[in-house]
């Protein structure tokens, strides 16, 4: 058996609110390998930060056992902290000290000898693409370099077992590539990576292994393909010229969401397995209720189907979209 | 290393840490400095005729009067500072990555008060400097001196560890500006600027028995000869007693959120 870089069961835990308790995570099971990706990926508001958070030392759960990196969380927690790195949403470096500064921060706060500190963050500049930008504070960074001197102040310690919580949230598609590649070479050299993400892509690309968490829950869990295979097929992609078609073939379909991407709000989406008996059904169903869609596309199945399937939604929804089109 | 050893290491990183962040934002630093010697220059040249007449001598008295309350304003005013930027470091992400590292907890805290400390005992020289510039004449001799600075540190250490714990309570930072602001009238609402005296009676009742009175007595005292009494126990007492209990505070506050 390999040895688990995580492994929690029953993880709980709620927040006091306004109307009694809210429940952010409701009985977790993880069991993650060491030297690999794990991607936690699920809509905001589904738990995943507060997950990072317990399992980075900054929260304590109501209940659950976890080991992280084979340190009991609860009773072991400076061990565990000493194992771990932490890249979260909101950058965490010091704005008013240069990149230089921060990345020899790290190294003292880790003990590191001065010469080995100095070494490790000429290392780091180096490798994140800092150098340029070594003696400029932090705080005049753009969004893609904080975020890679955020991970490069993780590393300095070596962390066995690095937290990146959304880490390419809000970052341009080049620094967005450039992070999945430094997050695949982190694992080529036997680093554990537990990722939090909203995107489907980036969980397809990088993922060994991947849990859908909605409201609390795991809901799936698997490889990519694993979870593919869960559903039957795509969806078909309608479109159509007005608002009130759109909202009747809602009706008449009973399934299906306003697809997020189109601007003018007239894409719906409807979960299908793409064959010639299913799209018959659906045109027939259309046809009786009056509406013709202006254009039709099918989609064979990726990761979005299998979140969309399996909650409801669509992951970039929010619940206030969703209240919208289930009216 | 020992654990000792370790909070020690970790503690003068988080000073070297808030150090280089005070040089690379001055504005508060000179802002700090700058405002006390202007009130010292106002109580000096504007009201210091009418309030040296009162004390039965002239503005070269108040000026000698006025001095150690003075100083212990510029503290209160530098408490604000801190508590500032207390607050503001607790809402930048850095604090999150300290605490999921394996350090010291109290370092960052020590961070903030002991370059504070350090902050403020500069801003007093610069002060005690205009003030000698502008006709204080202590007739201390350099013990009496290391006794005044030493009282002095300790108020400050004491006062900003205070600061501390009210930044760590603040929801934001400029709720944090407004935490401290009572302390700043502490020194009038004492023998600061006029003698208790000639106050009444509940108001000189107060300003007797409040802790900054027998700190600025004492100061007073050991730099210009006037009699000391049993202020300086009172002051040391009270120093170590806000100190000790703002640094639990403190530390409670912190490893609790």
């Amino acid at each position: 058996m390999t040895n688990l870089a995580i492994a929690a069961n029953g993880l709980r835990k709620s927040f006091p609110g306004k109307d009694g308790d809210k429940v952010v995570l409701d009985g977790v099971d993880l069991a993650v390998p060491e030297a690999t990706i794990f991607s936690l990926l699920g809509p905001n508001g589904a738990g995943k930060t507060t997950t990072v958070q317990i399992l980075s030392t900054l929260l304590r759960a109501d209940a659950g056992e976890v080991r992280v990196a084979g340190f009991d969380l609860a009773r072991q927690a400076d061990d565990v902290r000493g194992a771990i790195g932490v890249t979260g949403q909101y950058s965490a470096v010091d704005k008013l000290l240069t990149g230089e500064e921060n990345l020899l921060l790290m190294a003292d706060l880790r003990h590191l000898s001065r010469r080995d500190g100095r070494r490790r963050a000429a290392e780091m500049l180096e490798r994140f693409d800092l150098v340029d930008a070594a003696r400029k504070p932090a705080g005049t960074y753009s969004g893609g370099m904080r975020r890679r001197l955020d991970l490069a102040m993780t590393l300095v310690g070596d962390p066995r077992l690095i937290f990146l919580d959304e880490p390419t949230t809000g970052l341009d598609p080049r620094s967005r590539r450039t992070m999945w590649g430094i997050v695949r070479e982190l694992v080529a050299g036997g680093v554990t990576v537990f990722l939090t993400t909203q995107y489907l892509d980036e969980a397809d690309r990088l993922a060994d292994h991947i849990a859908l968490l909605d409201h609390g829950r795991l809901i799936a869990e698997g490889t990519a393909d694993e979870l593919k295979r869960l559903i039957p097929g795509g969806h078909v992609s309608l479109r159509f010229t007005d608002d009130d078609a759109l909202k009747d073939a809602l009706d008449a379909l009973g399934r299906g969401f306003v697809d997020p991407s189109d601007d003018d709000r007239l894409t719906l989406q409807v979960p299908s397995d793409g064959g010639v008996a299913s799209l018959r059904e659906l045109l027939a169903r259309l046809d009786a209720a009056g509406v013709e869609p202006s254009d039709l596309s099918v989609h064979t199945p990726d990761l979005d189907d299998v979140f969309l399937t399996l909650t409801g939604r669509d992951p970039g929804q929010n619940t206030d979209q969703k209240a919208e089109v289930s009216r | 290393m020992s654990a000792l050893g370790l909070a020690a290491r970790d503690s003068s990183t988080m000073v070297r840490r808030q150090l280089k962040r005070l040089i690379r934002y001055p504005s508060m630093t000179v802002q700090l400095v700058i405002t006390p010697v202007i009130l010292l220059l106002l109580f000096v040249y504007v009201f210091g005729g009418t309030l040296g007449a009162g004390i039965g001598g002239g503005r070269d008295t108040y000026v000698d009067y006025v001095v150690p309350g003075i100083l212990l304003m510029a503290a209160t005013m530098a408490a604000t500072g801190t508590a500032v930027m207390v607050a503001t470091d607790m809402t930048e992400g850095i604090i999150a990555r300290f605490r999921t590292m394996r350090i010291s907890r109290a370092s960052v805290l020590t961070g903030h008060v002991v370059a504070s400390v350090i902050q403020q005992l500069v801003g007093m020289a610069v002060v005690i400097g205009v003030a000698l510039a502008v006709g204080f004449r202590p007739n201390a001799t350099v013990l009496e001196w290391l006794a005044a600075a030493g009282l002095l540190t300790l108020f400050v250490v004491a006062i900003t560890w205070l600061s501390v714990a009210l930044g760590l309570k603040s929801p934001t930072p400029e709720a944090a500006s407004n935490a401290p602001m009572p302390l700043v009238f502490l020194p009038f609402l004492g023998s600061g600027f006029v003698p208790t005296d000639s106050m009444p009676t509940v108001l000189r009742w107060f300003a007797e028995y409040q802790p900054f009175t027998p700190i600025m007595q004492t100061v007073r005292g050991l730099l210009l000869g006037s009699p000391i009494g049993n202020n300086a126990v009172i002051a040391i007492a009270w120093c170590a007693g806000i100190g000790v209990v703002s640094y639990l505070w403190a530390k409670h506050t912190y490893n609790k959120a």
